[in-house]
């Protein structure tokens, strides 16, 4: 018995066409194809043909199957892609809605500053120490060339606990503590708080300094301006302006201020400058004969440079920061701009 | 330092222009701070004579004046000035004038009378801050000669920020001096002329303490009249250095204090009783100052009296009972040099300084006092007349100021300064600063001039030398740094990494002020001693602080108060902490989280923060240190006591604390929510702990779930451990993935439900062992803590 194979493919295809999802294609590939299905049926039918028939038949048979395979396969295809088309579509977020989020902190503009100076100087070697902030009056002055009646220490307006005990007015206390305890060569940074009694607009009780000294055999002047302008070169990361003024600090000698070239307004004149075009950002010397001697170095076979620098100041500068009393505030609203 | 340019340039004129003046100033070393106008810019004011005065028709107030302004017809000007009179000479201010940017004087009628100009007085003018009526000028003024040209008004006033150790700048003349060496021009300062005397009457000087007072002179001058008035020219240089004219005397004493750089004061001689005596007070003395401060003497404070009592406190300040007033006609003007070594410190000790404290604590001219004399008693006998009496002198040549000679080597020089010294003038350099030189075979021996106490070794030539040649022509070279390898120390933790880690979790670093409030700390520390300053800020920052906790709460009070609900703060910083003699300082690092567990957003809903998310926090940094730590609940007097836990090391090394801030103190500090803290010592978080490597096992781990029932009081860590060491050799890790309390648990119990990961090195698990390792937990755990598996 011979059935219309054309009908059939025709028919079965026009099922496959009919079904939406391609598991319910599998509902059409056994009833075709399964063991009972309408294909294997005459399969099975084919034993009981002539030889000759039997052929002919087989041929046809085998197209139409195939034909109903691809088909079969084609859909599922179809159906899948379909599927995931509408997966897609339905998994598609709006991906300017934020992520997830924990927060976000910041660092410090002081601990942002200081970690920049920490590396420029740690590259030439120079290595950090720490000292005490209740120090005691020899580290804090006499160590350092200011006797207790001398006019130098009305530039320090100190915090006192008795006579003897007070708050570091700087970080150069450091310096005579590293030189009491090693020997040259030496070259030394010494970040920190320090403190002075005094409280206004452009004055906070506590602020930070960084000293830095290098102590060697023929440590000299030249390099003294040579570092101090490699370091603001690379703090402001352009080629600065830089001027050396003779100034007086009892531990160093000869002593300078550092100017900058006023990075507000170019060197032109502002508010910021005070109309000088200049900027004091720190002081600098050759470490004092009678520093040397508080800590039994001797100032014949050794020559040593010193500098400091306050890092709020640095930090205004760099940031544009306005007004000092920011720092300690610790709102919010203004540390949060610091990443 | 205050002075007037046009007064410098009356000593030393420089072909420059203020700019440059200004800008060699500073570049020496005598930095600039200020340069001001000494007048308004005002225009078209000259000098007129006031040649009638008239009453105004319809006005009690107003007068009109006839003025002669040098102009072929007199002007007539309504005045409103009291002082207003015939005969005065007047600033002018004549048609057209201009007094400020938007004041031009026009024609104009007061009161129906037509006015010509005004009449003006200091203040109009910008010469003063307060005037009560015109500017009376002197009789000889010229009439019609232009205000500016007149008073030199086209002048500046410049403020230098003198150095402590730049005494010797301290006056006209001393800043005139470092001009002329900059500018290479020859300097002569004022010499005395011969003075004939007008009476030998003296005082005697006993100097009773030479080492403080090694040089004292002294003169009496007679029949002074102060009516006639410090004359305008002085007023005006006195305003320009910021001093206020206080009447002839004082004024001439300011003068030269400004002019030289010496201080000297004028007594009453009436009202001296006997022979000045130099020296120090005595117990019980006291003296009331020309500022009606009375003072209790110190001992040791050296004084001028007479034979009766106090008259001055030397070199500081004089007395009110022997001030010279306005109707003091004789004095007895003193000249003396102090020595700075006895002078150091003395104001301050009775929280003084003045003008003279100032100079002579920094060193004045030891050679100056005759000079000076001289040249005070000039100025006294041109302005207000008088008899000038012969000098008294007490020196004391031992006691006075040694000018050392001092060896500056040519190689110490050049290896401080990095030059060749042949390029550059040397002597000629020390010369110009009024060294006395000498060349030696390797330099040069110098000797200091008189008035530079800043010059004492070595070092202070070489800084000179530079500060001339100027900083900027001196050579510079960049950093050769002859390169060692960096260390790279394993065992320490870098803050920067700690920071950074507290950074990522999103928390904001805050930088607090180490005084805080001693009742605050009092309360978050109750046990500890309060380490105060002696002279606090305010009362807020009296003592040390020993916990980073203070700062955090105020700066999240802060934040709240402005709006901000979720804060996540740390700090890291110093911490104080009174032990039995000593302070110990130690860093600590401190973190603070309240609000919300996450900022608000779309997709996470939102909860409050809460103990375990601040003690995740402490675990993440914890862990960065390779270290284990545990947490045990005990009581800190600032934390919640069922919130708070001690964090230790298992050698039972305490590194810090974290928990809930005490609901007490919440309220206390007006914190509007939970709070949570942690804070851990520095050093301790910082060392960190080599990693060790543990060979990994080849073969598989198996998890095994278990859920038990434990009476509430048994803590995790309980479990946990009871579990380690039940099976401490195939049990790689053990956690626990839930605790309930509820429906199905019995009250005061809770279920715990542990995931248990094991795995050995040498063979897979078998299911018997795994089994057997099973029971063993469970029976160690039942007999250890009563724990019982959950159904």
């Amino acid at each position: 018995m011979s059935i219309n194979l054309e009908e059939l493919v025709k028919t079965a295809i026009n099922e496959l066409e009919t079904v939406a999802e391609s598991g319910e294609l599998e509902v059409l590939r056994i009833k075709y194809l399964g063991k009972k299905g309408i294909f294997t049926e005459q399969m099975k039918s084919l034993g009981q043909m002539d030889a000759e028939a039997r052929k002919a038949y087989g041929q046809i048979l085998n197209q139409a199957k195939n034909q109903f395979q691809q088909a079969l396969q084609a859909r599922k295809i179809h159906l899948e892609r379909q599927a995931l088309d509408a997966r897609l579509r339905s998994e598609t977020l709006d991906v300017t809605l934020p992520g997830k989020s924990l927060g976000k902190g910041g660092l410090h503009p002081v601990t942002l500053t200081l970690q920049r100076i920490e590396k420029i100087f740690a590259g030439a070697g120079f290595s950090i120490a720490e000292g005490p902030e209740i120090e005691d009056d020899y580290h804090n002055f006499e160590a350092l060339n200011i006797p207790a009646t001398h006019p130098a220490r009305a530039m320090h307006d100190t915090f006192y606990f008795d006579p003897h005990t007070l708050l570091r007015t700087h970080t150069s206390p450091v310096q005579i503590r590293v030189m009491s305890s090693e020997p040259p060569p030496l070259k030394i940074l010494a970040p920190g708080r320090v403190y002075r009694c005094d409280s206004d607009l452009t004055h906070t009780p506590m602020f930070h300094q960084v000293e830095g000294f290098w102590v060697d055999n023929e440590v000299n002047f030249a390099d003294l301006k040579g570092i101090v302008h490699d370091f603001l070169s690379r703090f402001f990361e352009c080629d600065i302006a830089i001027r050396f003024r003779p100034s007086y600090f009892p531990f160093t000698e000869p002593s300078a201020e550092v100017d900058i070239g006023c990075v507000i307004c170019g060197g032109k004149g502002c508010r910021v400058c005070g109309h000088s075009g200049w900027l004091e950002v720190m002081g600098c010397g050759m470490i004092h004969p009678k520093v040397f001697a508080a800590v039994d170095i001797d100032a014949e076979q050794f020559q040593g440079l010193a500098f400091g620098m306050g890092v709020e100041r640095l930090a205004m500068l760099r940031y544009g920061i306005n007004d000092l009393r920011l720092f300690f505030e610790n709102d919010l609203r203004f540390l949060q701009q610091f990443h | 330092m205050q002075f007037s340019e046009a007064w410098l340039r009356t000593l030393t004129n420089p072909d420059i222009d203020s700019k440059t003046l200004v800008e060699q100033l500073t570049m020496a070393g005598l930095e600039v701070d200020a340069i001001t106008p000494v007048a308004n810019a005002f225009s078209g004011v000259c000098v007129g004579l006031v040649l009638g005065v008239a009453p105004h028709p319809d006005a009690d107030r107003l007068r009109v004046c006839t003025v002669d302004v040098g102009a072929s017809e007199s002007l007539t000007i309504v005045c409103g000035a009291a002082n207003v009179r015939d005969g005065l000479k007047v600033p002018v201010a004549m048609i057209g004038a201009l007094l400020g940017e938007n004041f031009k004087i026009k024609r104009s009628k007061l009161r129906g009378v037509e006015s010509f100009g005004m009449l003006c007085s200091a203040k109009e003018l910008g010469l003063a801050e307060e005037a009560e009526g015109l500017l009376e000028l002197p009789d000889d003024a010229p009439i019609g000669l232009d205000l500016r040209t007149y008073l030199e008004l086209d002048d500046q006033c410049i403020e230098v920020d003198l150095t402590p150790n730049r005494a010797d700048c301290l006056s006209v003349e001393g800043i005139a001096r470092e001009v002329a060496v900059l500018n290479q021009l020859a300097f002569q300062p004022w010499l005395p002329e011969p003075l004939s005397l007008g009476h030998q009457h003296s005082l005697a000087v006993n100097v009773d303490a030479s080492a403080a007072c090694p040089r004292y002179l002294g003169r009496v001058i007679t029949q002074i009249d102060q009516r006639r008035g410090t004359p305008l020219w002085m007023q005006e240089r006195l305003r320009r250095s910021g001093l206020r004219s206080l009447g002839p005397v004082v004024d001439v004493t300011n003068y030269v204090l400004l002019e030289m750089g010496q201080p000297l004061h004028a007594f009453d001689a009436d009202r001296l009783t006997g022979a000045i005596e130099v020296r120090m007070a005595r117990e019980g003395e006291s003296l009331v100052l020309l500022n009606e401060q009375t003072l209790a003497l110190k001992k040791d404070s050296l004084i001028i009296a007479d034979a009766q009592q106090p008259l001055a406190l030397a070199g500081i300040m004089g007395g009110r009972d022997s001030a010279v007033t306005d109707s003091t006609q004789t004095i007895f003007l003193e000249c003396a040099f102090f020595h700075p070594d006895y002078m150091m410190g003395q104001a301050r000790r009775y929280g003084l300084h003045t003008d003279s404290s100032h100079r002579f604590e920094r060193g004045v001219d030891p050679d100056l006092q005759v000079r000076a004399l001289a040249r005070a008693t000039q100025l006294l006998l041109a302005i207000v007349g008088g008899e000038a009496g012969p000098v008294t002198e007490v020196s004391d040549a031992e006691a006075l100021p040694e000018r050392a000679i001092i060896d500056l080597r040519r190689s110490k020089l050049e290896r401080v300064l990095a030059i060749d010294s042949q390029q550059f003038p040397i002597t000629d350099t020390l010369k110009r600063l009024g060294m006395v030189v000498t060349e030696a075979d390797q330099g040069w021996q110098v000797q200091a001039p008189s008035f530079r106490f800043d010059i004492a070794l070595e070092a202070d030539l070489i800084e000179e030398v530079a500060r001339v040649i100027g900083y900027n022509q001196l050579p510079q070279r960049p950093l050769a740094v002859p390169a060692g390898l960096a260390q790279a120390p394993e065992g320490q933790l870098e803050l920067a990494r700690v920071k950074a880690s507290l950074v990522d979790i999103g928390y904001q670093e805050a930088i607090t002020y180490s005084f805080v409030d001693a009742t605050m700390l009092a309360l978050l520390q109750p046990d500890l001693a309060a380490i105060r300053l002696q002279n606090p800020i305010s009362k807020d920052m009296a003592v040390m602080r020993s916990t980073l906790w203070c700062g955090l709460l105020n700066a999240a009070r802060y934040n709240r108060n402005r709006q901000q609900s979720r804060i996540r703060l740390f700090e890291s910083g110093m911490c104080f902490i009174q032990q039995t003699d000593t302070v110990l300082q130690r860093q600590a690092i401190a973190g603070l989280a309240m609000g919300a567990d996450v900022p608000e957003q779309w997709a996470v809903s939102s909860q409050p923060v809460d103990f375990y998310r601040i003690k995740g926090d402490v675990e993440q940094l914890l862990a960065l240190t390779g270290h284990r730590y545990h947490f045990e609940p005990a009581q800190h007097p600032a934390l919640h006591p069922g919130q708070s836990a001690l964090i230790s090391k298992c050698t039972g090394e305490v590194i810090g604390w974290v928990g809930a801030l005490h609901p007490e103190l919440q309220k206390k500090f007006e914190l509007d929510a939970p709070v949570f803290l942690f804070e851990l010592d520095q050093a301790l978080l910082l060392n960190r702990a080599l990693p060790k490597f543990d060979s990994l096992s080849r073969f598989p781990s198996v998890r095994r779930d278990l859920a038990i029932l434990v009476a509430d009081a048994v803590t995790v860590r309980e479990v946990i451990d009871c579990v380690h060491n039940s099976v401490a050799d195939t049990l790689k890790d053990v956690w626990v993935f839930d605790v309930y309390q509820g429906d199905g648990v019995p009250e005061g119990k809770k279920s715990i439900a542990l995931a248990m990961q094991m795995q050995a090195h040498d063979r897979t698990l078998a299911e018997s062992e795994i089994d057997a390792i099973f029971k063993q937990v469970l029976a160690d755990l039942n007999a250890q803590l009563a724990a019982k598996l959950r159904d």
